[in-house]
């Protein structure tokens, strides 16, 4: 019985963190957009600022009609946004909060998280299949190639930062990163843990369809892409999935060099309760950041994506995981 | 450069894949309003292009022989091309004008310059901010809005409207300018180049963005001529021809401006980023046009020359300016009796430069296409009259 409250503690927190980070993110990603675009955005829902906005889409979009095209794959149809959205919510139980809160405490965490982030290819590919839709289809195909072919400089570069730690669990990735600043994998073997966590961030931008990758969705191009033909719920799964992804590459950026749950100043304003600011912290970071990217940069065409994943990064990922695999055996 | 090589592939040898036929349009968020492109693909390379027109058919140039009388033809102007109004209603008033020998007062003529070089620098931010748009990027798009509402502004204190302005009138203009204008205007012309260099930074030069656009569409010189193609889109490809320098109207001949061409500076002349580019430094020459315009402009009345009933002798006539999109023509036939023109024809320039689209876009990406339709930069309203 104990067992089965602590499963479901476990599994109940990460999604409610990824309920209410997802409205908090939907509303900080309008006010930054209209920031840099001169406008306002948001302004009247709720007060101050439109709070209350997010939530009230949150109520259109689950009020809204399910329309299921006439000629689609039913059952795929359906089971698609779940399975997108299930693939990123299950990565998060490998995800440390903290020194003590961690839903599933693997020893093969870091490879965890790889495989089960994959299945979001199997969710779009499905969705973009059934829909019968040309775009859609188009969009779907699209998105194989490219989170596939990013996975593998995401990869590598993930492996140099266990390389480095020699630990495949991510709980035991952040201890080793403990005592400030200095002790973080980003200023290990400068500078190729740095130019490890570029090649991490940018292909992350790709493995979750943000701009200058968004090229699945690609609205000036093919639409919505893969998820044209999804209406209320359905489509805001997908929406969700993409938001929890955000977090989850940004909170893995952190975990693997940038200290995880670590406080930047040694032992000061560390503990379990600081190491959720922490980590929640340096995770939103990045999630500004890919934020701000996406009001910055137009999209790339596909083979030029595939350009940068296989000629650009895969190559130096290469290189660079070999130097530091050299460094730490010689050290 | 190019460090991306330019897609003509398509599956050709062992590899057997059949093609498919995808409509883009009339509802497709790049195809600027009504426009259908039938694609024949190959995967997502373009086979072939087939644009189907008509879907916003208006009948303007029917309406114009409906009219009682020539000045009720110039609302109907504004409405082609409803992003450059003011370079419709330009052309087809000096038509009339020539077609009646009316002469106009200095000042209307100077007027009439800075409102055309007002809207081409109006249209051209609209056509880059839109450009951005279809290539992903969201921000330049309204940044470009920003600035064009300065602009708005302008034409809303002279004329009371901001969009259709029926301010140009045969033998004149509908209202002198404003006592203010002149501050905002110098107001403008001193803020617009920062905004443009904000706009270059985030754009112009972005690297993915040259790398999207350059080598892209290309449309080599004398296929741009052999379709009949004008404005930055000729120019693009290299060719120097302005009728604003080459068969000089109003006052233009006392300005010194250049006409920018296409010199392929980041791929091959002629290609998407060419065009784009073009449309930027035309911003630039029009800001020269209008500062000048503004030291020379003399005193006068504005309603000298308008006619009590415009009722131009039997005749016809071709005339042309260079609009922001490229040479628009008046062709107007009067029988010397009625006051309402018996045929009016227009030639428009996004019409004859979208004809030349399934020339430039096979063997390039779907991208590609949204890429090579924006830098043709289409108004659907001119191009189903």
């Amino acid at each position: 019985m104990a067992e089965l409250l602590n499963m479901l503690v476990a599994s109940v927190i990460p999604l409610l963190f990824i309920l209410v980070y997802a409205i908090v993110i939907l509303w900080t990603e309008i006010k930054v957009a209209s920031h840099v675009q001169d406008r306002l955005g948001y302004m009247y829902t709720g007060g101050f600022h439109g709070w209350a906005q997010p939530i009230a889409d949150l109520l259109k979009l689950l009020s809204k009609e399910h329309i299921t095209p006439a000629n689609s794959d039913k059952i795929l149809f359906i089971l698609a946004p779940v399975i997108v959205f299930a693939a990123s919510y299950a990565a998060y139980a490998a995800l440390p909060f903290t020194s003590t809160f961690i839903a599933a405490n693997l020893n093969v965490g870091v490879f965890y998280i790889i495989a089960i982030t994959s299945f979001v290819v199997i969710g779009i590919l499905m969705a973009g299949w059934s829909s019968n839709n040309k775009y859609s289809l188009l969009g779907a195909m699209r998105s194989v190639a490219q989170i596939v072919s990013y996975e593998i400089p995401t990869a590598l570069s993930i492996l140099t930062v266990v390389i480095v730690v020699g630990t495949l669990n991510l709980q035991e990735v952040c201890e080793a990163q403990k005592g400030g600043l200095f002790n973080w994998n980003i200023f290990k073997y400068p500078p190729f843990m740095f130019i490890a966590f570029l090649i991490y961030f940018v292909a992350s931008l790709a493995e979750v369809n943000r701009t200058p990758f968004d090229i699945p969705e690609a609205e000036s191009e093919l639409v919505a892409g893969y998820h044209t033909e999804y209406t209320g719920m359905k489509f805001a799964m997908f929406y969700l999935a993409e938001y929890a992804n955000m977090f989850l590459v940004s909170g893995i950026a952190a975990i693997l060099f940038f200290g995880g749950w670590n406080s930047p100043f040694g032992e000061f304003m560390s503990g379990p309760a600081w190491g959720v600011f922490w980590f929640v912290s340096k995770g939103l970071f990045f999630v500004f950041l890919q934020i701000m990217l996406r009001w910055t940069l137009p999209r790339l065409r596909v083979d030029q994506l595939m350009y940068v994943s296989w000629k650009v990064l895969t190559p130096i990922s290469f290189v660079n995981i070999m130097i530091v695999g050299l460094w730490a055996i010689l050290k | 450069m190019a460090t991306f090589e330019i897609t003509t592939r398509s599956a050709k040898g062992d590899l057997k894949t059949d093609t498919m036929i995808l409509n883009m349009g009339p509802q497709h968020p790049s195809t600027h309003g009504v426009l259908r492109l039938e694609l024949v693909v190959d995967g997502e390379i373009i086979v072939d292009v087939i644009p189907h027109l008509g879907y916003l058919h208006r009948c303007f140039e029917k309406h114009a022989e409906q009219m009682t009388n020539y000045q009720q033809v110039i609302p109907y102007v504004d409405r082609m091309d409803y992003v450059a109004a003011m370079g419709n209603e330009l052309a087809y008033v000096l038509a009339v004008e020539k077609l009646m020998g009316i002469e106009v007062p200095e000042r209307v003529q100077y007027i009439r310059v800075i409102m055309a070089e007002l809207q081409r620098i109006a249209s051209h931010l609209l056509a880059i901010g839109t450009y951005g748009l279809d290539l992903g990027a969201f921000t330049p798009f309204l940044w470009c809005f920003r600035e064009r509402e300065k602009i708005l502004d302008l034409f809303e204190i002279t004329c009371g409207a901001r969009l259709l302005y029926n301010y140009i009138w045969i033998g004149g203009l509908s209202h002198d300018l404003p006592s203010d204008f002149g501050k905002k205007l110098k107001d403008f012309l001193k803020t617009f180049p920062k905004a443009l260099k904000e706009i270059n930074d985030l754009l112009t030069y972005n690297k993915i963005f040259i790398d999207r656009t350059a080598n892209i569409g290309v449309l080599p010189a004398d296929v741009a001529i052999n379709y009949g193609c004008s404005g930055p889109m000729l120019r693009g490809s290299g060719v120097k021809f302005d009728l604003r320098k080459n068969e000089p109207y109003l006052v233009y001949d006392r300005f010194e401006f250049d006409i920018p061409v296409g010199e392929g500076k980041m791929g091959t002349v002629g290609d998407c980023w060419d065009r784009y580019y073009v449309r930027v430094r035309e911003m630039e020459e029009s800001l020269k046009i209008i500062e000048q315009a503004w030291e020379q402009i003399p005193a006068g009345d504005v309603h000298a020359a308008i006619p009590k009933k415009a009722r131009p002798p039997q005749g016809e006539i071709y005339f042309r300016a260079e609009n922001p999109r490229g040479e628009i023509g008046f062709y107007i036939i009067s029988d010397g009796h009625s006051s309402s023109p018996f045929r009016v024809k227009a030639r428009a320039p996004s019409f004859v430069n979208l004809s030349v689209l399934p020339e430039i876009s096979k063997g390039y990406m779907i991208a590609d296409l949204v890429a090579i339709l924006g830098s043709v930069d289409i108004v659907l309203g001119e191009v189903d009259r």
